[in-house]
C-alpha cells in the first residue's frame, strides 16, 4: 500500500529526513519509535504534504499513486488521514461543518453526491459513539477550547467519519490520560480494516499495549535504525534509546 | 465665501418650527465655514473626501418610484416587522409596515412627527450629534435632510422586534446626494432595535450623508445595527451619535461592504452610571474601495463598561481605515473598557490604518486595547486540506471563521443570518477572483 524509498526531506533548510525506507501492507500496523527530534514526526508531517517541509530526494508511493505528487487535500481524499499531535483550533467553525465539508469534499473527489445536513446527522451519529461523545461536542467550534483529550479523540472522530486507508497517528498518545488513551485506542482498533493500514507514531510503548504494531520501527537521527517485530517496543520500554542511537551515530 | 464642497440645498419649509429652521441655519453656516474635512485633519487623515466634491452631486430632487419588487432582494426577517422604507431620502408609505407596534410607540418618518410633535424630537434633533470630527458633515445634513426614521417610545416601552428602515439609492430616478436624518428617543427602560440598511437599486454615483441621533433615558435599551451596501461607484458618509443615561444599553454593529468610499462615524457618550456600550464592526473591501470606520466612546460617568471589536477583511487593492478612541474622563471611575480591531487581508496589495486610541483622565479604570492585520494561517489551512478540504474552500471556510464571531453579537437571529448570507456571497466572489491563492508560500 506504501512505499517509502530513500526519503529525504528538510526544514527551513535543515536536513531532518536522511533516507528513509519502509514498506506498509493492508492490515498492517507499524509503529515509529525514536527519541525526541529523530525526525518521525517529521514523516507524519511529510506524508500528509505538509507546505513547511521540502521533500529532496526519494519517492512514496501509495497505492500505485506518486503520493509527493499529490496535494495534501488529494492525499486526504485518497484515503490518508494524519492524526495530529497537535490539533487545530478553529474558532468561528462549528465541528459538525467541519466534518461535514470534509466528508464531502472526499465523496466529491470520487464522483458522489453530497450528503445534506441531516443524512450526515444520522453519520455521525454512529461515530460519536466511538468516541463516547454526545451530539452536542458537534455545536462547538472545531477544537477550540478543547482540553488535551478531546482534541485528540477529536482527531479520532474525524478518522472515524473519513474513513481512510492508510492512518498516520502523531504522537496521539500524548497528554492523554489512561481513560482519554483507552478511549482512543479503542476507537483506532474498530476503524481497522483488511484493507486499511495504520502507522502508529510515538515515543512511548504505553499506546502500543492497546494498540498492537505488526512492526516497530527505530528512528534516530532520521533513519530508521532497528526494524523488528512488537517485543522491540519493551525491549526499548527497558532499555531506552540511547543503546540504538549510539549505532546510529557509529554508521553516520 | 463660496463653498466649494457639495452644494447644499435651501430650506424651504416653511411648516417646520422655528427651532428646526434654526438648526438648519446653523448647520448651512457651520459647513460653508468648514467644507468637508481633509487628509490634513487628524480625524480624516487617511481618509480623502475630494472625490466626493469633485463629483458635484447636488441634492436629489426626484425619489423616484420604486415597486415591492425593487424593495423584495433587500428585505429579511420576517413580513411583520415594522418597516419603512425611503427612495432617495423620500418616504415610501406603501412599501412601509407600521402595524402592531405598541400603544405609545412613534414610529415612522421624521418630517412627518416635525409637523405633527416636533416636541417629542426637540431634546434630541441636532442637540446629540456634536463630535467636531463630523462637524461639517453634520452641518451639511442637517441644512439639506428632506426626512428620516424617528423612533420615540415613552418609558417602559418595548418594540421587542428589529424596526427595519430601508434606504434605497435609486440612481435610475436621478444622480445626486441624500441626507436622511434619524432620530432616537428612548424613555426611561424603553427598549428598541432598528436596522438601516443602505442599498443601490442600480450601480451608479451618489452620495449618502445620513446622520441618526439616538438619546438613551435610564435603563433603556437600543440594538442599532447598520448595514452598508451601496453601489461600488457611490459615497457614504454617516454619523450615529448616542447619548446613554445611568444604567442604558447601547448595542451598535456596523456592517460596511458597499461603496467606493465609506466612512461611518459610531460616537456614544455614557452619562449616567453604570451605562453599558458594546459596539462591533464589520468591513469588507475588494477592488479599490475606501472603508473608515471612527468610533469614539466618551465614558463621562463612573462604573459604565464599553466592549468593542471591529474586524476587517480586504482584497484587492482595498484600503480599510480604524480609528476607535476610548476617552475616559477624571469623573469616570471604575471604567471597564476593551477595544480590539483585527484585519485580514487577502491580497498583498490590500492596506490598513488602523489606529485605536485611549485617553485615560481617571486613576481607577480597567481599559485594553489592541489591534492586528494579517494574512491566513498556514497551520490551519493546511489542517483544513489534510482532512480533504481543498485550499481554496479552506481559505473561504478560514475567512468566514475570522469574522463570524463578531456576528454573532448582533441580538437578532434573522438579521445575523441575513448578514451572513451577505459575508458568504462576498466570500464566494472573492473566491473566484482567486483571492488569496496566489500568495507566495501558498503551496
Amino acid at each position: 500500500m506504501l512505499e517509502i524509498k530513500n526519503l529525504t526531506a528538510t526544514a527551513g533548510g535543515t536536513e531532518i529526513l536522511r533516507g528513509i525506507t519502509l514498506t506498509v501492507n493492508a492490515g498492517e500496523v507499524h509503529a515509529i519509535m525514536g527519541p525526541n527530534g529523530s525526525g518521525k514526526s517529521t514523516l507524519a508531517q511529510v506524508l500528509a504534504g505538509h507546505p513547511a517541509y521540502e521533500v529532496t530526494g526519494g519517492s512514496v508511493t501509495y497505492k500505485g499513486q506518486d503520493l509527493l505528487d499529490m496535494e495534501p487535500e488529494a492525499r486526504a481524499q485518497a484515503g490518508v488521514f494524519l492524526a495530529f499531535q497537535y490539533p487545530v483550533e478553529i474558532p468561528g467553525v462549528t465541528n459538525a461543518y467541519f466534518l461535514r465539508a470534509a466528508y464531502n469534499a472526499k465523496r466529491a473527489a470520487h464522483g458522489l453526491e453530497e450528503l445534506d445536513p441531516m443524512d450526515f446527522l444520522d453519520l455521525l451519529e454512529e461515530k460519536l459513539k466511538l468516541v463516547e461523545w454526545g451530539p452536542e461536542i458537534m455545536s462547538r467550534a472545531v477544537n477550540a477550547g478543547f482540553s488535551g483529550g478531546e482534541k485528540k479523540r477529536n482527531e479520532i472522530l474525524q478518522m472515524a467519519v473519513l474513513e481512510p486507508t492508510l492512518a498516520i497517528l502523531d504522537e496521539t498518545d500524548s497528554g492523554l490520560d489512561i481513560d482519554a488513551l483507552k478511549i482512543v485506542a479503542d476507537g483506532v482498533n474498530a476503524l481497522r480494516r483488511p484493507d486499511s493500514a495504520t502507522i502508529v507514531v510515538t515515543h512511548y510503548q504505553r499506546l502500543l499495549n492497546h494498540i498492537v504494531p505488526d512492526y516497530v520501527h527505530v528512528l534516530a537521527g532520521g533513519r530508521i535504525v532497528k526494524s523488528g517485530g512488537k517485543e522491540l517496543a519493551f525491549e526499548l520500554e527497558e532499555r531506552g534509546y540511547e543503546w540504538l542511537t549510539e549505532t546510529a551515530g557509529a554508521v553516520a | 465665501m463660496t463653498v466649494t464642497g457639495t452644494p447644499v440645498a435651501p430650506a424651504p419649509r416653511a411648516a417646520e418650527p422655528g427651532w428646526v429652521a434654526e438648526l438648519r441655519r446653523e448647520g448651512a453656516a457651520r459647513f460653508e465655514g468648514l467644507r468637508l474635512p481633509t487628509p490634513r485633519d487628524e480625524d480624516w487623515r487617511f481618509t480623502d473626501l475630494s472625490p466626493i466634491t469633485k463629483a458635484e452631486l447636488g441634492p436629489v430632487r426626484a425619489p423616484g418610484a420604486l415597486t415591492a419588487a425593487d424593495i423584495a432582494p433587500f428585505l429579511f426577517g420576517r413580513a411583520e416587522w415594522p418597516r419603512l422604507v425611503f427612495a432617495n431620502g423620500r418616504f415610501q408609505p406603501a412599501l412601509s409596515q407600521l402595524a402592531g407596534l405598541p400603544a405609545g410607540a412613534r414610529v415612522g418618518p421624521l418630517a412627518r412627527l416635525l409637523l405633527d410633535a416636533p416636541d417629542l424630537v426637540e431634546g434630541t434633533l441636532g442637540k446629540l450629534a456634536v463630535q467636531p470630527a463630523a462637524a461639517a458633515l453634520v452641518g451639511q445634513n442637517v441644512s439639506a435632510f428632506v426626512d428620516g426614521y424617528a423612533i420615540v417610545l415613552p418609558a417602559g416601552t418595548a418594540v421587542d422586534t428589529p424596526i427595519h428602515v430601508l434606504f434605497v439609492a435609486d440612481s435610475r430616478a436621478a444622480r445626486g446626494a441624500v441626507y436622511p436624518r434619524n432620530v432616537v428617543v428612548l424613555g426611561a427602560n424603553a427598549v428598541a432595535s432598528v436596522v438601516e440598511s443602505y442599498v443601490a437599486l442600480a450601480e451608479g454615483v451618489a452620495l449618502t450623508n445620513t446622520v441618526t441621533e439616538a438619546n438613551l433615558a435610564a435603563g433603556a435599551r437600543f440594538d442599532h445595527c447598520k448595514i452598508q451596501r451601496e453601489s461600488t461607484q457611490a459615497f457614504h458618509l454617516a454619523t450615529l451619535e448616542v447619548r446613554q443615561e445611568k444604567d442604558s444599553y447601547l448595542n451598535s454593529f456596523s456592517f460596511a461592504q458597499g461603496a467606493a468610499l465609506s466612512r461611518t462615524n459610531i460616537y456614544t457618550t455614557l452619562a449616567g452610571p453604570g451605562a453599558h456600550a458594546t459596539l462591533y464592526g464589520l468591513y469588507l473591501g475588494e477592488g479599490r474601495q475606501h472603508v473608515d470606520h471612527q468610533t469614539r466612546i466618551e465614558h463621562a460617568a463612573p462604573n459604565c463598561t464599553s466592549w468593542e471589536v471591529y474586524k476587517g477583511i480586504l482584497d484587492g487593492h482595498a484600503h480599510g481605515v480604524f480609528n476607535g478612541k476610548v476617552y475616559v474622563h477624571p469623573v469616570a471611575q471604575k471604567t471597564d473598557g476593551k477595544q480590539t480591531n483585527k484585519n485580514l487581508l487577502l491580497s498583498e496589495t490590500a492596506k490598513v490604518d488602523t489606529k485605536p486610541q485611549l485617553e485615560i483622565f481617571a486613576d481607577d479604570v480597567k481599559c485594553t486595547h489592541g489591534a492586528t492585520v494579517g494574512s491566513l494561517n498556514d497551520v490551519p489551512l493546511f489542517y483544513c486540506r489534510s482532512r480533504g478540504i481543498p485550499e481554496a474552500e479552506a481559505r473561504t471556510l478560514l475567512t468566514y471563521a475570522f469574522a463570524a464571531d463578531v456576528l454573532e453579537e448582533i441580538r437578532s437571529r434573522p438579521v445575523v443570518d441575513h448578514l451572513e448570507d451577505l459575508m458568504r456571497e462576498w466570500l464566494l466572489k472573492a473566491g473566484q477572483r482567486g483571492s488569496g491563492a496566489a500568495r507566495p508560500g501558498a503551496a
